[in-house]
C-alpha cells in the first residue's frame, strides 16, 4: 500500500488560500487574487487526480477489495477512552471519487469566474469564499468520522450562506441566504440528534468501525423500540433528515430555488454539483448501517428520493426563470440518486443501486455544472434570467449553444452520453427492486427530457427578442470550462464505475439491459419531441395547454404552494402561538424581574445618597455617635 | 511621688479635654480651629497615657514612649494638615469647612 500522507495538502492549500485572500485580498489587485485562488485550486485538483489515479490503479486495493485507508488522523477531542472526535483524511472509493468531482468542478468554476465576475465589487471576497467552500467540501468528503463530517457539513452551510448572499445589497439575495441557512440548520438539528443517538448506541464516531460488517452498528439489533421502530432506525432517519436538508429533498427543498439569487458560478459549484449532493454522499457513506440495521430508514430514503424527483420535475416544467428550472432539475436528479441508494442492495451485483447512485452523482456533477455555467453565459450575454425574454440565441452564442445542447442531451439520457449510462443503471436497479418506484422514475425521465428541451428551445431557438445590445460570446475564461465540462459529460459515461465504486469495494461487471435501456431512451426522445412541437417555433400551444390543465398548471407554477404552507405554519402557528407568548414572557416576566430589581436599586440609591453630602463634620458626627453608641452597647448591654 | 492627686482627677481632666476637642471638631467651621480641636483630643490621650503609666505601672516607661510618639505624630500631622489647609485656601479662597464639599455624591 502506498503512502498517501501527501493528501493532507488537498485540505491545507485551499484553507491557506482562504486565509490569505480573506485577510490580504483587499490589498491585492482583483485579478491577482483571482489568479492566486485559481492556481491554488489547480494544485489541489492535480493532487486529487494523482491520489485518485494512485488509489484506483491498485494502491488502494488489497486482495481484490478496495480498502478504506486513513491517510492522516489526529485525535482532536477525547470524550471518553472509546469515544473521540478526530480530524482525519479517509480514502475509499466514494471519497476519492468525490475528491475528483469537487476539485474538478471547483477548478472549472474558478476559471469561469475570472471572466464572469470580472469587475464585480468584492471580487477577492468571492474567491476567498470559494476557497473556503472548497476546503469545507473536501474536508466533508474525506471525513474519517461522523463528527468531523458534521463540522465540515456546517462549514459548507456557512460558505453557501455567504455566497448566496454575495450581493448583500440586494434584498432578495439576503433573504435567500437567510432562508437557505435556516432551513438547512433546521435539518441539521435532526442530523445532530441522529449523531448523538447513533454514537450513544455504538460508542463510536468512526466511519470504519460504524460501517464494519461485524461492527457495533451493523450488527446492532437497534436498541429500544420507539413508535414501532428501533432507536437505531430513528437515528438513521434523523441523520437522513440532515442529508435531505442539504440535498434539498422534499419537504426541505424550499431553500434551493431561492438560493439561485447567488452568482451563477456559485449555483453551479455549490447548488448543483457538490454541496447539494452531500446528503447523497452521507447516505452512501453510512450505507451498510442503512441496509443491514435500519432497512425501514432505507425505505424512507427511497420514497423521499422518488417523491422529490417527481415533484421537482413537475414544477420544473412550468417555471420561467432558467436558473430556477435548473434548480428544480437539480433537486429532481438528486432525488434520483437518493432513490437509487434506497433501492440498492449490498455487495456485488446487488449493490447496483449504490454504484448507480454514485455514478449518477459523478456524471450529474459534470453536466449540471455545465448547464449552470452555460446558463450563466446566457445571462451574461442578455442580462435577464427569464426565458420568456430570450430566444434565437444560437446564432450569437455558438459555443454556449453547442455545449448546452450536449448537456441537455446528456441529462435526457440519450446514448452514448454519460447521463444515459448512469440513469440506465438506476432504472435497472429500481426495476429489480420495486415496480411502482420504477414507474415513477420512468415518468420522471420523460419529464426531465421535456423540461430541459423546453428550456433549450425557448432560449436558443424561437423568436428573437429585442436585446439591449447584440449578445456576444463570452471570453475564453468562460468558454474553456464549458468545453471541458462538455467533454466530461460526453466521456465520463465510459468510466467503468462498477469496477471502481461499489458498495463493498469488490468490483463487479455491469451491463446494459436492453429491455430497460430502450424504453428509457424512447421516453427521453418522446419528451424531446413534445418540447420540439411546443417550443421550437413560437406557438400558442403552451398557453392552450396551460389553459386546459389550468388547475394543475397553476399549482405546479406556484410550486404546489409549499412555500406558502411553510409561511402559514411558521407565521400563523409557530410564531403566533408559541414564539409570541414566549417573547411576551421574556420581555415582561424575565426582563421585568431584572428591570424591577434595577429600578428598586436606583430609587433607593437616590433616596440615600444625601448621606454622602461632602460635609466633613456630618461624617465626623455620625462617626462619633457610632463610637458612643458602641461604647454604650458594650457597657450596658453586653456586660 | 504620690502627691495626693488621685487618678480620677487626671481622667476627668482628660475626658473634659477630649469632649471639648470633639465638640470643637464638630461645631467649628474654621479649619484651623478644627485642627486645634484635634490637638486637644490628642493631648487628652497623652494625659491618659502618662497618668495610667504613673499609677498602674510606676516602674515602666511604655506610656511615656507612647505619648512621645503621639506628640511626634501630631506634629507631623499638623504640618500636613496646614499644608492641606493652605491649598484649600488657594483653591476656594476660604477655609470654611462647609464650603469645601466637592467630594460628595
Amino acid at each position: 500500500m502506498a503512502d498517501f500522507g501527501y493528501t493532507i495538502w488537498i485540505l491545507i492549500i485551499p484553507f491557506v488560500t482562504f486565509v490569505v485572500l480573506g485577510l490580504f485580498g483587499m490589498k491585492l489587485k482583483a485579478k491577482i487574487s483571482g489568479l492566486v485562488g485559481t492556481t491554488a485550486l489547480g494544485i489541489v485538483t492535480a493532487l486529487s487526480y494523482i491520489t485518485a489515479f494512485s488509489y484506483f490503479s491498485g494502491n488502494g486495493m488489497t486482495d481484490g477489495v478496495f480498502q478504506k485507508i486513513v491517510a492522516f488522523n489526529s485525535v482532536w477531542l477525547n470524550l471518553t477512552d472509546q469515544l473521540h472526535a478526530d480530524i482525519g483524511f479517509l480514502l475509499d472509493p466514494i471519497s476519492v471519487m468525490m475528491l475528483i468531482v469537487v476539485s474538478t468542478v471547483s477548478f472549472m468554476v474558478h476559471i469561469y469566474s475570472l471572466g464572469y465576475m470580472k469587475g464585480e465589487k468584492g471580487f477577492e471576497r468571492f474567491y476567498a469564499f470559494l476557497s473556503l467552500f472548497t476546503f469545507s467540501m473536501l474536508g466533508l468528503v474525506v471525513a474519517t468520522n461522523i463528527f468531523q463530517m458534521y463540522i465540515f457539513w456546517e462549514l459548507v452551510g456557512v460558505s453557501s450562506y455567504l455566497l448566496i448572499g454575495f450581493y448583500y445589497t440586494k434584498e432578495t439575495a439576503v433573504r435567500a441566504s437567510k432562508k437557505a441557512f435556516i432551513v438547512t440548520r433546521f435539518a441539521d438539528l435532526g442530523f445532530l440528534v441522529g449523531i448523538l443517538l447513533l454514537s450513544f448506541n455504538t460508542k463510536t464516531f468512526d466511519f470504519i468501525t460504524l460501517t464494519d460488517l461485524n461492527g457495533p452498528a451493523v450488527t446492532s439489533t437497534g436498541g429500544a423500540v420507539f413508535l414501532g421502530m428501533s432507536v437505531l432506525t430513528w437515528s438513521m432517519i434523523l441523520i437522513f433528515m440532515g442529508g435531505a436538508g442539504k440535498s434539498a429533498m422534499f419537504p426541505l427543498h424550499i431553500w434551493l430555488p431561492d438560493a439561485m439569487e447567488g452568482p451563477t458560478p456559485v449555483s453551479a459549484l455549490i447548488h448543483a454539483a457538490t454541496m447539494v449532493v452531500a446528503g447523497v454522499y452521507l447516505v452512501a457513506r453510512m450505507f451498510p448501517i442503512y441496509f443491514f440495521a435500519a432497512p425501514e430508514a432505507l425505505k424512507v430514503v427511497a420514497w423521499v428520493g422518488a417523491i422529490s424527483s417527481l415533484f421537482a420535475a413537475i414544477i420544473a416544467t412550468t417555471q420561467n426563470d432558467i436558473k430556477r428550472v435548473l434548480a428544480y432539475s437539480t433537486m429532481s436528479q438528486i432525488g434520483y440518486m437518493m432513490f437509487a441508494l434506497g433501492v440498492s442492495g449490498y455487495g456485488g451485483h446487488d449493490g447496483l443501486g449504490f454504484m448507480a447512485s454514485n455514478f449518477h452523482l459523478f456524471t450529474h456533477a459534470m453536466f449540471k455544472a455545465l448547464l449552470f455555467l452555460g446558463a450563466g453565459a446566457v445571462i451574461h450575454a442578455v442580462h435577464t434570467n427569464y426565458m420568456t425574454e430570450m430566444g434565437g440565441l444560437r446564432k450569437y452564442l455558438p459555443i454556449t449553444h453547442i455545449t448546452f445542447l450536449i448537456a441537455c442531451l446528456t441529462i435526457a439520457g440519450i446514448p452514448p452520453l454519460s447521463g444515459f449510462f448512469s440513469k440506465d443503471e438506476i432504472l435497472t436497479a429500481a426495476f429489480h427492486h420495486d415496480k411502482l418506484l420504477f414507474a415513477i422514475q420512468y415518468a420522471v425521465a420523460g419529464l426531465t427530457a421535456f423540461y430541459m428541451f423546453r428550456l433549450y428551445f425557448s432560449v436558443f431557438h424561437g423568436k428573437e427578442r429585442q436585446y439591449h445590445h447584440t449578445p456576444h460570446e463570452a471570453s475564453a475564461t468562460m468558454t474553456v470550462p464549458l468545453i471541458f465540462l462538455a467533454a466530461a459529460s460526453v466521456l465520463t459515461g465510459f468510466i467503468p464505475f462498477s469496477s471502481l465504486v461499489t458498495s463493498d469495494g469488490v468490483p463487479f461487471e455491469s451491463h446494459i439491459e436492453l429491455g430497460i435501456a430502450i424504453p428509457s431512451v424512447l421516453i427521453g426522445l418522446v419528451g424531446i419531441a413534445i418540447a420540439w412541437v411546443m417550443y421550437k417555433k413560437e406557438t400558442t400551444l403552451p398557453e392552450r395547454m396551460a389553459e386546459t390543465f389550468k388547475l394543475g398548471y397553476k399549482w405546479a407554477y406556484n410550486k404546489f404552494y409549499i412555500d406558502e404552507l411553510y409561511l402559514f405554519i411558521t407565521h400563523k402557528i409557530i410564531f403566533k402561538h408559541i414564539s409570541q407568548p414566549i417573547a411576551w414572557f421574556d420581555r415582561h416576566i424575565v426582563d421585568g424581574t431584572m428591570n424591577g430589581i434595577a429600578w428598586v436599586t436606583q430609587t433607593v440609591s437616590f433616596k440615600i445618597r444625601g448621606f454622602q453630602s461632602g460635609q466633613l463634620q456630618k461624617y465626623a458626627f455620625v462617626f462619633v455617635s457610632g463610637v458612643i453608641g458602641l461604647v454604650l452597647v458594650f457597657i450596658y448591654i453586653l456586660n | 511621688m504620690n502627691s495626693g492627686i488621685p487618678l480620677e482627677y487626671f481622667i476627668i481632666l482628660a475626658t473634659v479635654m477630649f469632649f471639648t476637642g470633639v465638640y470643637g471638631f464638630l461645631t467649628r467651621r474654621n479649619l484651623i480651629t478644627i485642627l486645634m480641636s484635634l490637638e486637644l483630643i490628642l493631648n487628652s490621650v497623652n494625659i491618659n497615657f502618662l497618668a495610667f503609666n504613673r499609677y498602674l505601672f510606676p516602674g515602666k516607661l511604655d506610656g511615656h514612649f507612647f505619648s512621645l510618639f503621639v506628640i511626634a505624630v501630631a506634629a507631623a500631622e499638623a504640618a500636613v494638615a496646614i499644608a492641606i489647609i493652605i491649598n484649600i485656601y488657594r483653591r476656594f479662597n476660604t477655609i470654611n469647612v462647609e464650603t469645601v464639599d466637592e467630594m460628595k455624591y
